[in-house]
């Protein structure tokens, strides 16, 4: 593996994202509401439950199944809310995060640079094409990993001082949350990597990728969804076991992908 | 396969589905020479180049370049060609120095020689001044330039040209040529792809022509033009008594035909030659007729000429090498 190239791929990439406003928007706006926005309502949530239509919130909370409840036990009303929505509820949503960030450079840097037309020009260069997909794919995970784990300490300090009025201490992190950053959120970039690599593979541009490419977020909405019914209930285990489900799949995208990324099945498409 | 050959290709074949892009190419080029390839749209030109870096697999035939197979060793053999895309390929987005940093360092330019490199490449292009400034903001000819400055970046061994004046204006275009002039005085072996006879005619050594994909002709342009029964162009500046007809006095004269003349005291009479000995008896003949023979001017057959022949389905008497004896 030529290191120097690879290095060279992800400097160049990331230096040809921060000139693009379709790439930055969506890579600034979404960590600011999921991470400073979400959270500081969330965080507000009890006073809110006085206020008309609050009985939502409090519906929410009766309906929770028995095992959420026991989790929640000790807590009063107020800390149970926070509790809830913080810790379990906004979870999968945090995994939205790095699925984004990967999603949106990767259909950048695969399907931007064959609209762009500088494909061509990578193509005769002397790198393999696995040094070429690897550079490509760092370029995307590495930020998504850094807007993961970054996010992660944001939204940890933002949830602690927005609720210590409520919770009076620090309760956030918990062990499922270090799980979910450091095992499950990689595996939700990885996906989000893979499933661009083939739609990218497919499209000529790079806002067809990013919008197909986005059906990859459907399990996690179908997370959040099922956590809000009752029906999931996230635990340390069963995010480990979530993760591992995740690299499973990112596992066998990113293989197939790599089949797509071959110079002689790009440079027919250029 | 001998290794004195930079480019040797035996059958070389591509096809996309039903279509035949490059058909059964043989070709070789020896090192130092600068051949153009020719042919109009869609004759094969640029995937001959993909073929010969070893980015498109051929679906028959076989090739060495600079001793490399192509599909086998493409990473060590790109690593010692240069690529002037027909397309620029430029990142818009990038400066004109933070992209030729990228290629360089691709490119394995030793670390402590790229700003040096980059900075010889900028001033010989032209692009010293808007070096830092975004690609984007180039004008095409600048866009061109950089396309060449990248492709040398690495002092490449072999350059392959795609049609590097593409689009240019006349004085953008000269610009260009000059640089591959500059290039072929350096010693550099040159593919250059292009449908622009006049740039093929002054900066190439031999000349292969492609239609459907398959070699039609090659040569020494000049050669060509002798092979292909492309005539002398002649011009004659005269006056002539009362009388006399131009056409009549030439039209038995060995070897010269397509007479165009105006009759009257002072004219200008056109006609083809075959050869230099049929010039020298046309004015012979005008002289003794009486004529006062001011100028003549001859202009050889040009590429364009045998080109055009060919496009018309002339063709040689065999599809070999006309200037070298060497099969193409």
């Amino acid at each position: 593996m030529n290191a120097r190239a690879i290095r060279a791929i992800v400097v160049k990439d990331l230096s040809v994202l921060r000139h693009s406003k379709a790439v930055l928007i969506p890579l600034i706006v979404v960590p600011l509401v999921m991470l400073l926005i979400l959270p500081a309502l969330a965080a507000l949530a009890p006073s809110l439950m006085n206020l008309p239509g609050a009985s939502d919130l409090h519906a929410l909370l009766e309906g929770m199944p028995d095992v959420m409840q026991a989790r929640l036990a000790g807590l009063d009303d107020d800390q149970r809310i926070v509790v809830l929505m913080l810790t379990y509820l906004f979870a999968p949503m945090y995994l939205i995060l790095p699925l984004m960030v990967a999603s949106v450079i990767a259909a950048d840097t695969f399907a931007g640079e064959r609209e762009r037309r500088t494909l061509e020009a990578l193509i005769y260069t002397p790198t393999t094409d696995a040094e070429l997909l690897l550079g490509k794919l760092l370029a995307g995970f590495l930020p998504a990993l850094a807007v993961a784990w970054g996010g992660f300490v944001v939204y940890a300090v933002v949830a602690n001082l927005a609720a210590w009025p409520t919770m009076g201490r620090v309760f956030f992190p918990t062990g499922m949350w270090f799980v979910l950053a450091l095992w499950v959120a990689p595996a939700v970039a990885a996906v989000g990597l893979g499933a661009t690599v083939i739609v990218s593979s497919k499209v000529s541009t790079f806002q067809e990728a990013y919008q197909i490419g986005g059906v990859v977020v459907l399990p996690i909405v179908l997370l959040v969804v099922g956590q809000a019914a009752g029906v999931v209930v996230l635990s340390t285990v069963f995010v480990a076991v979530l993760g591992a489900v995740f690299w499973a799949i990112a596992a066998v995208l990113l293989t197939y992908g790599a089949r797509t990324f071959r110079r002689g099945e790009l440079m027919a498409r250029v | 396969m001998a290794r004195a050959h930079v480019i040797e290709t035996l059958g070389l074949t591509r096809r996309f589905g039903d279509v035949t892009a490059v058909d059964a190419l043989d070709l070789t080029v020896e090192r130092g020479e600068v051949v153009g390839l020719l042919g109009h749209n869609g004759a094969g030109k640029t995937t001959t180049v993909r073929l010969l870096n070893g980015v498109l697999a051929p679906s028959a035939g076989s090739a060495r370049v600079l001793g490399f197979d192509p599909m086998h060793d493409g990473v060590a053999l790109r690593r010692r060609c240069g690529v002037s895309t027909e397309t620029p390929s430029v990142d818009e987005r990038l400066s004109g120095r933070a992209g030729l940093r990228f290629f360089a360092e691709v490119f394995d330019v030793p670390p402590a020689r790229v700003e040096r490199r980059i900075d010889e490449l900028l001033a010989a292009f032209d692009l010293s001044a808007a070096a830092d400034q975004r690609v984007g903001t180039y004008s095409k000819g600048m866009r061109q330039r950089l396309t060449l400055a990248r492709a040398l970046l690495h002092e490449p061994e072999l350059l392959f040209l795609d049609e590097p004046s593409s689009g240019l204006d006349p004085v953008a275009a000269r610009a260009v040529d000059e640089r591959i002039a500059g290039l072929r005085d350096a010693g550099t072996t040159v593919l250059l792809c292009t449908h622009n006879l006049a740039q093929a005619q002054g900066l190439c050594d031999r000349v292969v022509v492609l239609e459907h994909g398959a070699v039609v002709a090659s040569g020494a342009p000049a050669a060509l033009a002798a092979e292909l029964g492309a005539s002398i162009e002649v011009r004659v500046a005269l006056r002539l008594e009362a009388g006399n007809d131009a056409r009549a006095l030439l039209a038995d004269v060995v070897g010269v035909e397509t007479i165009e003349a105006a009759n009257g005291e002072a004219s200008e009479l056109r006609f083809a030659a075959s050869g230099d000995d049929a010039i020298a008896s046309a004015v012979r003949v005008l002289v003794q007729a009486g004529a006062d023979v001011y100028a003549v001017e001859r202009r050889q057959p040009s590429l364009e000429d045998v080109y055009f022949a060919l496009h018309r389905g002339e063709r040689p008497a065999a599809r070999a090498d006309v200037s070298q004896g060497v099969p193409a």
